[in-house]
Parts: structure tokens; sequence; C-alpha cells
């Protein structure tokens, strides 16, 4: 492999891993600070896809798709959080593990009836879709680094809210130790459903910024939810940090491996991720 | 025993009358079923060769061989897992004659085995599964389109004839796309050139950068690709985007640039592939079916409308050998056997094996168009690996 290739490559892994990152930060959120195992995370990622494809062709613009997407998706996570999953921080991880295999099914279904089970494709915005030369041969798509910006945007945002904020020590604080946090006033309700609809928010506009270029397909999100597990697991569990490092190294390996290794590529991450388990049963960061 | 009252026993005798007459009426029809997709991502496929169909028994006056047709209709949603149970509902539910369908290769797997078990004659109308007419063939199944094995091939031996000695092929790692590769392999080896990598991605993820960039790192001078429908669309646009375009060629089988080229753009412009139908044949009768089709559905036919018209007129042929009698069975095989059917493509006739023996057209995408450009493989027969009839 040379060199222009090699950075091509390592462009692409880490634009993957960024996108992973989005996906596993919400879903070790809703772990670390909830308690809960959310399975339907993946059906999150593929209603923002659904609604990039739907709303774009709507509005006739991408962006404002993303906004508008990004803003129901947080609703909907609201009022998810009201109706079912509230009732279940108590509960032991077997009930919340049916309830969210459950809800796979049902926002599968939900989506048939509504979209429909076709695959589609969301065009590109005309601004981002040129391509800068890299090499010789090759040309980078705009709209990749375009994306690989908005996670990163959403990244150091993250960070920001949960270092530096006053609501981000709240939620620290109830993730810590919840009766401590309920007895000096910290609405702990109101946090879970804030830190909730925030998972659910990053996993949708995750699902819309991926739409142009993973096309938007049913059973996407279960697709993706494996690597996120896989992510999570690596990371340690509740760990953002983790998620972050154990994202980009999820990405390496899955696009160095699709490159170098295609034969066997689609067990190295799970062979990454049992390595990782010997040496550090809890995973890199533990929370 | 009680006497049978007078207005009973006439009942009875209206009702025997009745039932003899429908079996004198159902002796005068074949029954049709057409296992399509009607619904998901195939529907579209499914209509055009329900529409090519209909339109050849339309032209024939309403019946074939002096048979009027009944259809029985089931949406087979292209889900291979419920395949046997909807080709069943036709055969003992609907008794059908004949099963026509479908697109979906893994969903025609299943056809095949109930039309094997239950010796009911199958048509397959569109799957490219080289297994059907290959080693899982049968008597009593045919099939009007092609295999993948075919239209990969002729472009294997274009590509070689076109001065090219290196090639990498990317594609859906799934069977239809395996079975294309294979053939554009064994057409550009067999010609002195060589297949330096294969590369694949995950049914249906079109997730194509990485090995975009191997394939421009690889420098290989030529590229052949298995992609279809919004793979398709979104392969042939980010090979453009990549830099690629006009840097290193790139060729497929039709499903590439069919159905395809209004999303694609610009990017598909100048594109080779190959396929049994192309736009422009510029033929008499090509001519006379686009006319007839256009006229009947307001709709421009394709080569799904194309394969739907043939089944109805192989099916046709049979019946017409055995004199319009569904119960002589051999005498109809063996006149859909030796049919030599007038399609809009060109004249075909069957291979031993049951699958056409056609002229694969290498054509070139012009102003959205899948312009015909010349005869890469003339009267090319599938070799029906392991199929013994």
């Amino acid at each position: 492999m040379d060199l222009a290739n090699f950075l091509i490559q390592l462009l692409n892994s880490v634009q993957y891993g960024l996108l992973l990152f989005m996906l596993a930060a919400g879903l070790t959120l809703i772990f670390g600070i909830m308690g809960v195992v959310n399975l339907a995370h993946g059906s999150f990622y593929m209603l923002g896809a659904y609604l990039a494809w739907s709303l774009s062709a709507q509005f006739g613009s991408l962006t404002l798709a993303i906004v508008v997407g990004a803003v129901l998706s947080v609703i909907f996570g609201l009022a998810l959080e009201w109706l079912l999953f509230r009732h279940f921080y108590q509960r032991d991880h077997l009930d919340q593990v049916l309830l969210t295999f459950g809800l796979i099914y049902i926002f599968e279904e939900l989506r048939s009836i509504l979209w429909g089970d076709d695959v589609h494709g969301v065009t590109i915005p005309e601004l981002l879709g040129a391509s800068i030369p890299l090499t010789e041969n090759l040309s980078y798509p705009v709209y990749r680094l375009f994306m690989a910006g908005v996670c990163i945007a959403l990244a150091l945002g993250l960070y920001g809210l949960i270092s530096k904020t006053r609501l981000g020590m709240k939620i620290r604080a109830g993730a810590f130790n919840r009766e401590m946090a309920e007895s000096l006033g910290i609405n702990i309700k109101r946090i879970h459903a804030v830190v909730f609809a925030l998972g659910v928010g990053l996993a949708a506009v995750a699902g819309m910024i991926a739409a142009p270029i993973a096309s938007v397909y049913p059973n996407m999100g279960s697709q993706v939810l494996i690597m996120c597990f896989v992510v999570v697991v690596i990371g340690g569990i509740g760990s953002v940090r983790g998620a972050l490092i154990a994202a980009l190294l999820v990405g390496l390996v899955d696009t160095f491996g699709k490159v170098l290794l295609p034969s066997v590529a689609g067990m190295l991450v799970y062979m990454l991720m049992a390595g990782v388990l010997l040496w550090k049963p809890e995973g890199l960061f533990k929370q | 025993m009680k006497k049978l009252s007078t207005p009973s026993l006439l009942a009875l005798s209206c009702a025997l009358l009745a039932a003899s007459v429908a079996q004198a009426q159902s002796s005068d029809t074949i029954k049709v079923g057409l296992m399509l997709p009607y619904t998901g991502t195939f529907a579209q496929l499914g209509v055009a060769i329900e529409n090519g169909f209909k339109l050849f028994v339309q032209e024939q006056g309403g019946a074939l061989a002096g048979k009027k047709i009944e259809f029985f209709k089931v949406d087979d949603e292209s889900e291979p897992s419920k395949g046997i149970e909807n080709a069943n509902k036709l055969v003992q539910r609907d008794k059908v004659d004949v099963l026509i369908g479908t697109v979906h290769s893994g969903v025609a797997m299943g056809m095949a085995k109930v039309a094997k078990d239950t010796k009911t004659l199958l048509i397959i109308p569109n799957a490219g599964a080289d297994v059907i007419t290959g080693s899982l063939c049968a008597p009593n199944i045919f099939r009007t389109s092609f295999t993948n094995w075919q239209p990969a091939y002729a472009m294997g031996l274009v590509a070689a004839e076109r001065k090219h000695k290196s090639a990498v092929t990317i594609t859906w790692k799934y069977a239809a796309g395996e079975e294309s590769v294979k053939g554009f392999k064994e057409g550009f080896e067999a010609k002195g050139g060589k297949v330096t990598k294969e590369l694949s991605v995950p049914f249906p993820t079109v997730e194509f950068q990485a090995l975009l960039a191997e394939i421009a790192a690889a420098k290989p001078d030529a590229v052949y690709t298995f992609f279809a429908g919004a793979g398709a669309v979104k392969f042939v646009k980010d090979y453009a985007a990549a830099g690629l375009k006009g840097k290193i060629p790139l060729y497929g089988a039709g499903f590439l640039t069919d159905g395809t080229l209004e999303a694609q753009g610009d990017a598909a412009t100048g594109l080779l592939t190959t396929l049994h139908y192309a736009d422009g044949l510029d033929t008499p009768k090509d001519r006379a079916f686009r006319l007839s089709y256009a006229k009947t559905y307001k709709l421009q036919p394709d080569v799904y409308a194309v394969q739907g018209y043939d089944a109805a007129q192989m099916l046709a042929a049979g019946l017409k050998a055995a004199g319009g009698d569904f119960s002589k069975r051999e005498v109809l095989i063996k006149g859909m056997e030796q049919a030599k059917i007038d399609s809009p493509r060109g004249a075909f006739t069957l291979s031993k094996a049951h699958n056409p023996v056609q002229d694969i057209y290498l054509r070139k995408v012009e102003n959205k168009e899948n312009k015909m450009v010349s005869v890469a493989a003339k009267g090319l027969a599938d070799p029906a690996r392991g199929c013994r009839l």
C-alpha cells in the first residue's frame, strides 16, 4: 500500500469511526446514566435516515431536512421516554432487553407502513457534491469531510455539555449517585428525559448525515447497532471518552481490514473486541 | 330412507348440470399463476412482467391455442422464506396449470422446488440464478430471461477485445453478484486477461469509499461491476465523484444502467454494459412490440416487459404443439423446447437446460438510453454446469 492510499484509507477510517461514535455515545450515555440497555438504539439511526430521505424530498434541501429532522427526533425521544422508558429504569436488565427488543420490531413495522420496504438513495447537496483531487487517480468527496466535521462539532459539543455546564454537572451527579443527587434537589427525572432525548437525537442525526453515503434501507439499524455495541464494549460501558477511542479503533480495523484482508474483514472487529476484553475485561475506560 | 321431493330432485339435477358445465368450461381455460413482486423494491419489475405477459395474450385475442387464460395472482414480496408457501398457494389452492415467476433469485429457487415436487410447469421471467437451469434444472422448468453468467461472460470477452490486460471486480457479496463476477472472469481470462482483485461489500450496503481508494491504488486497466437499483445509482455516482471515471474504464452487467439512468445523470454517460436487450435495436418485431406496449399501458417497455411477453410466447408455443390440451404434457414440453421465440430482443431458442440461447448486446449510455453498440456475443448459451437433461 503506497502512502497516498494509506492516507486516504486513514481518512475513511476516521470518518467512519466518528460516525460510529455519534451512535455509541448516545447508547453509552443512556446506559451509563439511566442504566437502560437500549437495543432499539439502531432504530433511531434508521429513523434519522428515513427522515432525511422523506424530508429532503419534501423541502428539496438536505440541510433543512437535517435541522427539522433533528428537532423531530428529539421530540420523538422525549415522548418515548415519557411513555415507555421511564417506567423501566428500576426494572432489571432482562425486562429492558425485552422491551427494547420488542421496540425494534415495532419500529421496523412502522417504518414499513410509513415508508415502505424500498432501498432509497439521498442526493448529496450541490454545495457539498464536489471532490478534492488527492492523488493522480483519486479525488475525495467533500461530503465526507463535511460529515466528519459535523461529527467532530457534535463530539466537542457533547464534551462541553457534560464537563463544563451546570446541566452536565447534574447529569454526572445523577449518574454517580442518584439518591444523593435527588436529595440535593436535582430533578433526576428531567435529567433522564434530557439525556435520553439527546441520545435519540445523536443517533438520528448520525442516520441523517449518513443517508447520502450509506443509502436508506430496511433493517439498516440492526447492522449498525451491532457495531455500536462492539464500540461500547471495547470503550467501557458508560464512558463517552472510551466510546470515542473505541469508535476510532473500530473504524481503523474495519476499513483497513476490508482493504488488506477482505476475506476475513467481517471478523476482524470481533477479534479486536475479544482481544481487548481478554486484556481489559471491563473495556478500555471503565466508569 | 325418505324419498326426495320433486323440487329437491330438480335442484339436485340443476346442480349436477352446473357442475358438468363448469367442468367443460375449465378444460377450455388454462389457469396461469402469476407469482411476482407487487410490493417492495421490485414492484415495478413485477408489474412490467405481468404487463408483457398479458400484452401477448391480448394480441392473440385473449386466448392461447384456443384456450382462455385465467389469471391467479400472488405477491411474492421478494421474500425467499415465503417462496415455497406462496408457490404452494397457487399450486395447491388455486390448482394452476402453470406458474410464472419471479424476479428475486432466492424466491425463484423456492418456486423451482415446488415445481419439481408437484411437476407443475414453471416459466421464470427474470431471476438469473445460474443453478436454476444448471444443477437444479428439470424437464418442467423453463426460463425466458438469462443466467447471471451470460451478460457477464460476454462482457469479459468485450473487455479483453478492448485490449485490457488486468481488471478488478467489485460487487455485493451475494449469489447474483458472485455469479456475475465469475462469468466475467471466465470470459476475460479465456481471452488472456487477468482479474487481479475481487472486491465485495455486504448486500445491500453502498459504502464504497474504501474500495474505490483501493481500486485507484491498484490501477487496473478496467473495472467490472455488478450492482442494481439504488446500489447501482450510488456506485456509478461515487465512481465519478472519486475521480475514477475517464481514468479507469468501468464495465458492468446491464442492470447497472437499466432503470437507473435518470438517477445516475451525467455520471453514467458513456458507460458500457452488456445485456440481452437494448434501446434502439430497431428491428420490426421490437418496434411493433414497443408501440403496442406503449399504446396499451401508456408506458415505455423495458427488459422485464420483454421477458414477460416471451414467457407468454413460450407457453403459447407449448400449447400450440399440444393442440391446446394441457394433459399432453410430453408434447407440450417438447413444443416449448423446440420453439423459436420471436422476441423483441431478437429471436431465440432454448438450450437443453431450458435457458435462452441468445445474443448479448453491448450497450452504451447516451442521452439517458442504453443504446445498442454491437453484439457482444452471438447466440450465447449458458454452460448449464451440473444439468443432466
